[in-house]
């Protein structure tokens, strides 16, 4: 690749690269709408006196495991930034391909999870504000994920393009920032909606 | 311009996540006082979150400046918790 593209600028302000400072500024505002949703959770919960125990209705177990395979991609997107940055394109390709699959094994068992609970439990968002509050929160962090997929998979695209190298990579680096976030949300969604 | 990239222990950090995961939903299963086990849920995913965003999110390595723009903003939410008190209050106690 040609010298201009290799050379991220910097922002003036912060002394770091200003995709890395944009991506950082979307999930702030990102994090704040997620947060509120959280908080209205919080709040619509302890101003109910009959809220079921999650474990009750929900499949804790299946999604202990969904944890587990976001934490694992979470771990492939680091190995794959770490491969590209030693210069291992094909090692780069591998990792995405592995993270992007970890993400797709996510919205299976997620689509499972909603297909029992909507068909076979009969739930709707109607149902209770503790449906309404989990469905908004579980698929606000879904399409989170939907998107964070096809993100890999261009980023893959782009990286089949020759588009990165080990002093050029800091593409890579912006979408697993956005990956790991996804992550991060779930680890506070898991928490608070399942387990708590 | 290149700077030298120092990797953190990732494979440490993942073993500490998933080690967690467990440690939380042994918890919920223990059946412990009601407090007791809301207090160790909380502490442990604000730990979880606090790695991913501290090693695989890079912020160790990150420029004051940087962790300032990220981190700000973010006591928005405490005030918002706060601003929602008398709502939880209430209930507790």
């Amino acid at each position: 690749m040609d010298q201009a593209i290799a050379m991220e600028p910097s922002s003036d302000f912060t002394g770091t690269a200003r995709g890395k400072v944009g991506m950082w500024l979307f999930l702030v505002s990102d994090s704040l709408t997620f947060g509120g949703l959280l908080c209205a959770y919080g709040a619509l919960r302890m101003g109910s006196t009959d809220w079921p125990v999650p474990s009750h209705v929900l499949d804790v177990p299946l999604t202990a495991f969904n944890t587990f395979v976001l934490v694992c991609s979470s771990l492939t997107m680091v190995k794959g930034l770490s491969a590209i940055r030693h210069g291992d394109i094909k090692g780069l390709q591998k990792f995405l391909l592995f993270t992007a699959l970890g993400g797709i094994t996510f919205l299976s068992i997620q689509a499972y999870e909603y297909h029992h609970l909507l068909f076979v439990e009969g739930l709707r968002l109607r149902n209770s504000l503790f449906c309404a509050t989990f469905f908004s929160l579980t698929s606000f962090h879904g399409a989170h994920v939907f998107a964070g997929v096809i993100y890999l998979l261009i980023t893959y695209w782009r990286s089949t393009k020759g588009d990165f190298s080990a002093s050029n990579n800091h593409r890579v680096e912006v979408a697993g920032l956005y990956w790991h976030f996804v992550d991060l949300v779930w680890i506070l969604v898991f928490t608070f909606v399942y387990l708590l | 311009m290149e700077q030298a990239h120092i990797e953190p222990n990732y494979m440490k950090i993942f073993w500490w996540l998933l080690a967690l995961t467990i440690v939380e939903v042994a918890v919920v299963y223990a059946h412990l006082p009601k407090w007791s086990t809301v207090i160790a849920l909380v502490l442990m995913a604000l730990a979880k979150a606090f790695l991913v965003a501290w090693n695989f999110m890079h912020l160790r390595f990150e420029k004051p400046a940087l962790l300032l723009m990220v981190g700000f903003p973010l006591l928005l939410l405490v005030d918002l918790l706060l601003g929602l008190m008398p709502d939880i209050a209430h209930r507790i106690f």
